[in-house]
């Protein structure tokens, strides 16, 4: 990625620990754009909620600088810092009715009452939930909760709004909702967000930006359809979607496509996604959607295959595959396009267009 | 039964009566099996703890020791005018009585009850006793006035006729400092003898100022048990108990040792150059303040722990997020979140303060004894059960009110939970 012009939020060579021995985050260079969704995902350890918390002020980093709007904040208190968070569990105080939670941050501010009352009216029109400000945050439903957790973060218009897993608590239904309802308040106020994430298909959908971390690294940061459909490296392409991995060796490197030899001695085409030279070790990642399955072996980059299971799925049919030794193939296609559906035990082929195999560095045991 | 459940489906309302019966009987049988469960405890509970305290608390307004030695003349005295003196039947019913009672202990406590109410009656009783039984024929009426002119005094009568009564407010009256005269009407006992509302009105200080000194050390001891590591806290919580596991007794006598005028604590503060001579510290009100508590801090603690350990850190991280600073954050945030356990731990030590015995009898001075310490002295020493179950009952119902004030202001005060 090219460096971000006047970016809101910069992390520079930050590094923590806390034992002193591992580093959970090594390195971290970070630009975050004015009014970008930024998702930090990875999985449970990998950094991304440390950096949150050093953003917001409630861990320091260990070394590096962390800059907002120009101005070195590692070592600013967080109440000093303005920035709107919102918690996992929400964190309403159970002792305020709904309206008085949106009141403490401007209260805190010393706002007069009149700018006060006008504020808050507004924040709840927002997630429309206006009359339930006499109400007590217990009696209210997880959305509710959740909506009025990030009115609160809202109120004080924050330049920046952080969110650590705020959607975990929720069932899936609902968590799909209030994806699109947070992006599109989001998009109404142009108030940059930092969000984390350990769902993928969660950062997938809201995102501008998403950064993948893992082992204190950013892996790859892009935008969604580049990370899904180029990952950088064996870690994107395994954590984010689904993935059919396949062990090879490089046989030779055309710059943009390469050619490589699987185990059982077969060979496919395949994108470059910047492996190393002719001879060495290469995983390709192989999205389920993008198989073809045909009969016999007449045409470029088609494999034997055997069918080990269906799943209907009622738009769409999954076949597990055993192919070149994988026996955990993940073709996804629809009903519509396969004229007649294999049995399993069945002896069938599959074709991957070359653009759509990327050949990457496979990840370190 | 499959017709059953087919006309269920129709919505007749038959089947439907047919239903709430079963229902009502499953219901029935589980009740039964419930109250099965706890009888043991509550049949115990019944006949060691409840009915014990009833009959004790009954003693506060029973009234048995004249009515059971003089009946007769009460039934007499029933139908008294009141206001000049009795029928003649009467002292000779009171005569026959006295005669027939003398030298008992049943009489004995009639005329110490009648003496409670009329001072010197006990020896107008004794001694008019001892001269009977009246001789054959006399008029005793005209025997009694002899014996002793103030039985031609319509107000000895009064007495009698009053505590004659099955129950009488004569004690809890006394507990409260008033004095019910012969009309009936009450009075404030005057200020030298009323004693009972300065020892209740020590007592709530007493116990106001230990709860007080309880929450304010108890309360950071809690918050850092909340806040450190587990295994860390469990450690601090292993010396907040390690009171508890030791007898009061010999907490009180550990005290007296450290507190005396030579003990452990006057020496080092004199050695430190603090003070030159030695600090009265035990057999006052400081010691017993001491005392208390350092034995009543656990019920402090543990309840206050129990609640802030319920209370998310992140509260405290949000508070910040929006703004307030910390020690803010902790004041409008965290503080109010602990009130619950602020209030149980007060109440609980409070009420426990309002029956403390032991300690301030041996660590205190005669100001600083309190209720309790006077219920024993009226069942130990002078075996008077009426006052000894009037101060119980008082105390019990202040404990009460203060519960039940208690409980209203947490209700009112908590936000009602569920969805």
């Amino acid at each position: 990625m090219q460096p971000i012009a006047d970016p809101i939020v910069t992390f520079r060579h930050v590094q923590k620990s806390y034992d002193g021995e591992n580093l959970i985050v090594k390195d971290l260079n970070l630009d975050v754009a004015q009014g970008e969704f930024l998702t930090l995902l990875g999985p449970s350890g990998s950094g991304k909620t440390t950096c949150l918390m050093m953003l917001a002020g409630f861990e320091t980093p260990t070394s590096g600088e962390i800059c907002l709007d120009g101005q070195r904040i590692d070592t600013v208190p967080p109440h000093k810092r303005g920035i709107g968070m919102v918690f996992q569990n929400y964190a309403l105080f159970p002792h305020m009715t709904v309206g008085e939670n949106l009141r403490f941050p401007l209260a805190v501010r010393k706002l007069p009452a009149g700018e006060i009352d006008a504020k808050v009216k507004r924040a709840l029109e927002m997630v429309q939930l206006q009359e339930f400000a006499s109400r007590y945050p217990q009696q209210l439903s997880g959305g509710q909760q959740q909506r009025i957790a990030l009115a609160r973060a809202l109120v004080f218009e924050p330049k920046l709004v952080l969110m650590d897993e705020p959607l975990g608590a929720l069932d899936k239904q609902l968590r799909e909702h209030m994806q699109l309802e947070i992006k599109h308040i989001h998009q109404s106020l142009g108030v940059t967000f930092v969000f984390v994430t350990h769902d993928q298909g969660e950062a997938l959908t809201m995102s501008d930006r998403i950064a993948v971390f893992d082992k204190g690294i950013i892996q790859q940061i892009d935008r969604p359809d580049a990370l899904y459909d180029a990952p950088a490296n064996a870690f994107v392409a395994s954590f984010i979607g689904e993935n059919n991995a396949l062990d090879g060796h490089i046989e030779h490197d055309d710059g943009d496509s390469c050619g490589v030899r699987l185990a059982d001695g077969s060979f496919l085409k395949a994108a470059n996604g910047g492996v190393g030279r002719a001879g060495e070790a290469a995983m390709l990642s192989i999205r389920p959607e993008r198989v073809r399955i045909v009969a016999d072996a007449e045409g470029a980059n088609r494999l034997p295959a055997q069918v080990e299971e269906l799943i209907y799925l009622g738009d769409h049919l999954r076949i597990r595959l055993r192919v070149a030794g994988n026996t955990n193939f993940t073709v996804k296609t629809p009903v519509s396009r396969l004229e007649r559906s294999p049995g399993a035990g069945q002896n069938v082929h599959v074709e991957i267009a070359p653009e759509h195999i990327r050949a990457l560095t496979p990840m370190p045991a | 039964m499959s017709t059953d459940t087919l006309t269920l489906g129709a919505a007749s309302p038959e089947p439907i009566a047919g239903l709430k019966q079963r229902l009502r009987r499953a219901e029935r049988r589980r009740k039964l099996l419930y109250g099965a469960l706890i009888a043991p405890l509550a049949l115990f509970l019944l006949v060691a703890f409840l009915w014990p305290i009833g009959a004790l608390l009954m003693r506060s307004i029973d009234n048995p020791e004249v009515r059971g030695v003089l009946p007769q003349t009460l039934a007499i005295l029933d139908t008294w005018s009141e206001d000049d003196l009795p029928p003649a039947e009467a002292y000779a019913a009171l005569a026959s009585e006295l005669a027939s009672y003398k030298g008992t202990p049943e009489l004995g406590g009639a005329a110490k009850r009648l003496n409670r109410e009329t001072p010197g009656y006990r020896s107008l009783i004794m001694k008019t006793a001892r001269k009977m039984p009246l001789a054959e024929g006399v008029d005793p009426q005209g025997a009694l006035m002899t014996i002793d002119s103030r039985w031609s005094d319509v107000d000895i009568w009064h007495t009698i006729k009053r505590t004659g009564t099955p129950y009488t407010a004569f004690y809890m009256l006394s507990a409260l400092d008033l004095d019910i005269h012969a009309d009936g009407s009450l009075s404030a006992t005057p200020p030298e003898e009323a004693i009972y509302l300065d020892i209740l009105a020590r007592t709530f200080w007493m116990s106001l100022i230990v709860a007080v000194c309880c929450l304010l050390l108890g309360f950071p001891v809690a918050y850092l048990m909340a806040t450190l590591p587990q295994d860390k806290s469990n450690t601090l919580m292993i010396f907040v108990l390690l009171p508890f596991w030791t007898s009061v007794l010999v907490r009180v006598a550990a005290w007296i040792v450290l507190l005396q005028n030579e003990g452990l604590v006057n020496q080092a503060l004199m050695a430190l150059g603090i003070t030159d001579a030695p600090l009265q510290l035990v057999f006052n009100r400081t010691g017993v303040y001491i005392a208390m508590v350092h034995i009543l801090l656990p019920f402090m603690v543990l309840p206050l722990y129990s609640v802030m350990k319920g209370i998310s850190p992140v509260y405290m991280r949000a508070a910040m997020s929006l703004g307030c600073p910390p020690f803010k954050s902790f004041w409008k945030v965290y503080f109010p979140q602990t009130l619950p356990g602020i209030g149980a731990g007060t109440l609980l030590v409070f009420i426990i303060c309002m029956g403390y015995y032991i300690t301030p009898a041996l660590l205190g001075g005669p100001q600083e004894q309190m209720v309790s310490y006077f219920i024993a002295f009226y069942t130990n020493q002078t075996i008077n059960w009426g006052m000894a179950a009037a101060l119980s009952t008082v105390l019990l119902a202040a404990t009460l009110v203060l519960y039940v004030f208690y409980a209203r202001r947490l209700g009112a005060n908590q936000a009602p939970a569920g969805r």
